[in-house]
């Protein structure tokens, strides 16, 4: 029999994989683009992520900024440097934890349940019915829903910011009186322009590839009601991968910037 | 029983025209060279045991899937040669009613039927779209039904609710996926009826796919015996029965016998 494998069975399923999702990527950027763009659907899908994760990131963000003002007290007070406290936690929730907690949530709620979603209307054919009724699923499905997460989670990501920064003035009230606003003042002090800049396009990214991955697992389920479960496991798993990744990379590029 | 119409079938006019079709997974050939003409006005019962390959036929017939060789060509189109644009014009004059109905489940019935018209006919105002539901879920008997998500359905109705779906579009070709299978007599008995009346209220050309020689019998004008690959048998239904070839009659003794 000849050898079907360039190299061997799991190399070669790697590369096609790789293959695969550029092509899939790619094929978003191509209809994004074109008419129709099921704008009615697109917002139904920014609610979903929307109310998927308020609840979650809302406490996750509060608890995060209590927690960290907390640890980071007694080191500033080594060098009676408590006044900067605000500063540090700004810098800290706003560059990097605010983002990067929003994202590791939605890719865990939104994420998966993307992946369940699409996995069990391919295995159940409704993607196919789609098709056959010439309507582009493609379009409808997938696009509407990367989207929906590119302009949701940056939103949330922000929301998620303030939340924390809440947590940590009410931690910071506790030991010292000082007013929200005189708070929330220094806390913006170092924040630059480029900051925020810099975490609103991590955010755009995050979002895309939770988006991206989610659909593109559950778009190419097989293996019946398992594969439901996988796809939605691998979502969850290759998006967070890819956060890591994509986070070192763009605070690298934003450091040769400045 | 509603009994199908026997009408004359003009022998010229094929709406469906197959020719040395040959399709395979990997290394498992499922098709091998089946030669087949649906002229308009016919149902046609494609009969075959399970896994040789009759949705799979079907499938090929919308352009689900693409012939490995040989030549399929749908209401004067090669199907496997279309643009996207002119697939999608095909595909809206051919219904595909799925195996196991593949209602969208996210959407209740009076979306599941609104969807394809609404995303194909953009110009009808809701008036129009709600008039069409009401007509097709007339013709399938379910107009009581408008509100309920699919999942409250039973199978039978579910199996009527898909085929209402596909004839919201009028189509001109209808391909059902075993229609009847996993319903009990009484039920299959009102599927076969409602194929016969969706013939003659809509003017249909047919294949139906089964393993039910009831349905078969009792639906369609001539029946085509699936049998590894290949068509072995085409003709009417004492045509094809009438026979000493042990793998058709098995198929026979074994209908009969349960
Ligand atoms: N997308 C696919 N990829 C790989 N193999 C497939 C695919 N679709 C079908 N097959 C294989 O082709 C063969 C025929 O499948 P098909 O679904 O057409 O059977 P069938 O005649 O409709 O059977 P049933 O009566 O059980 O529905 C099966 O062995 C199946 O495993
Ligand atoms: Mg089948």
């Amino acid at each position: 029999m000849r050898n079907k494998y360039t190299f061997s069975k799991g190399v070669d399923e790697y590369f096609s994989g790789i293959h695969k999702a550029y092509l899939f990527t790619a094929l978003f950027f191509r209809e994004a683009f074109k008419k129709p763009f099921h704008l009615r659907e697109v917002i139904n899908q920014c609610f979903e992520v929307g109310l998927k994760s308020l609840a979650l990131i809302s406490l996750t963000g509060f608890i995060v900024g209590i927690v960290f003002t907390k640890q980071s007290r007694p080191s500033l007070e080594d060098f009676g440097a408590t006044s900067w406290l605000p500063s540090l936690i700004g810098i800290a929730i706003i560059k990097a934890l605010g983002p990067l907690v929003t994202a590791l949530i939605c890719a865990g709620k939104v994420g998966s349940s993307i992946g369940a979603e699409l996995g069990s209307m391919r295995v159940t054919e409704q993607i196919d019915a789609m098709e056959v009724s010439a309507i582009n699923p493609f379009k409808y499905l997938v696009v509407t829903r990367v989207i929906a997460t590119t302009l949701t989670i940056p939103v949330l990501a922000l929301y998620c910011s303030f939340v924390a920064l809440y947590g940590s003035y009410l931690n910071v009230h506790a030991e010292e009186t000082s007013s929200m606003i005189s708070f929330y003042q220094s806390a913006f002090k170092t924040i630059s322009f480029l900051d925020i800049t810099t975490s609103v396009v991590k955010t755009l990214v995050y979002g895309f590839t939770i988006g991206i991955v989610g659909c593109y697992k559950g778009y190419h389920a097989t293996q019946g009601t398992r594969g439901v479960g996988k796809a939605a496991n691998q979502a969850v798993v290759l998006a967070m991968f890819l956060i890591f990744i994509e986070e070192v990379i763009i605070v690298q590029i934003a450091n040769w910037i400045r | 029983m509603k009994k199908l119409k026997q009408r004359s079938i003009n022998k010229e006019d094929s709406v469906i025209s197959i020719s040395g079709l040959y399709k395979s997974f990997g290394d498992l050939e499922v098709l091998k060279g089946i030669d087949f003409k649906l002229f308009k006005g016919e149902n046609v019962a494609v009969l075959g045991k399970s896994g040789t390959g009759k949705s799979v036929l079907i499938k090929i017939i919308v352009g689900l899937l693409k012939p490995d060789r040989g030549e399929v060509v749908v209401l004067g189109h090669h199907v496997d040669q279309l643009e996207s644009k002119e697939l999608n014009a095909l595909r809206i004059r051919i219904g595909f009613s799925f195996q196991n109905s593949a209602l969208y489940d996210s959407m209740n019935v009076y979306q599941n039927l609104a969807f394809p018209l609404t995303m194909n006919r953009k110009n009808l105002n809701k008036k129009e779209v709600d008039e069409a539901v009401e007509e097709v879920l007339e013709a399938v008997g379910l107009t009581d039904k408008l509100k309920q998500m699919p999942s409250d359905l039973s199978g039978g109705q579910r199996k009527r609710i898909g085929i209402a779906r596909t004839l919201i579009l009028k189509p001109e070709i209808m391909l059902y996926d075993e229609p009847t299978s996993g319903l009990d007599p009484i039920t299959s008995a009102e599927i076969i009826e409602l194929i016969n009346e969706v013939q003659q209220k809509y003017n249909t050309s047919s294949v139906i796919i089964t393993h039910d020689l009831t349905c078969a019998k009792n639906s369609s004008n001539r029946l085509a015996m699936l049998l590894e690959g290949k068509f072995l048998k085409v003709g009417t239904f004492d045509e094809v029965f009438d026979t000493n070839d042990e793998q058709v009659k098995a198929f026979f003794d074994y209908n009969f016998i349960q």
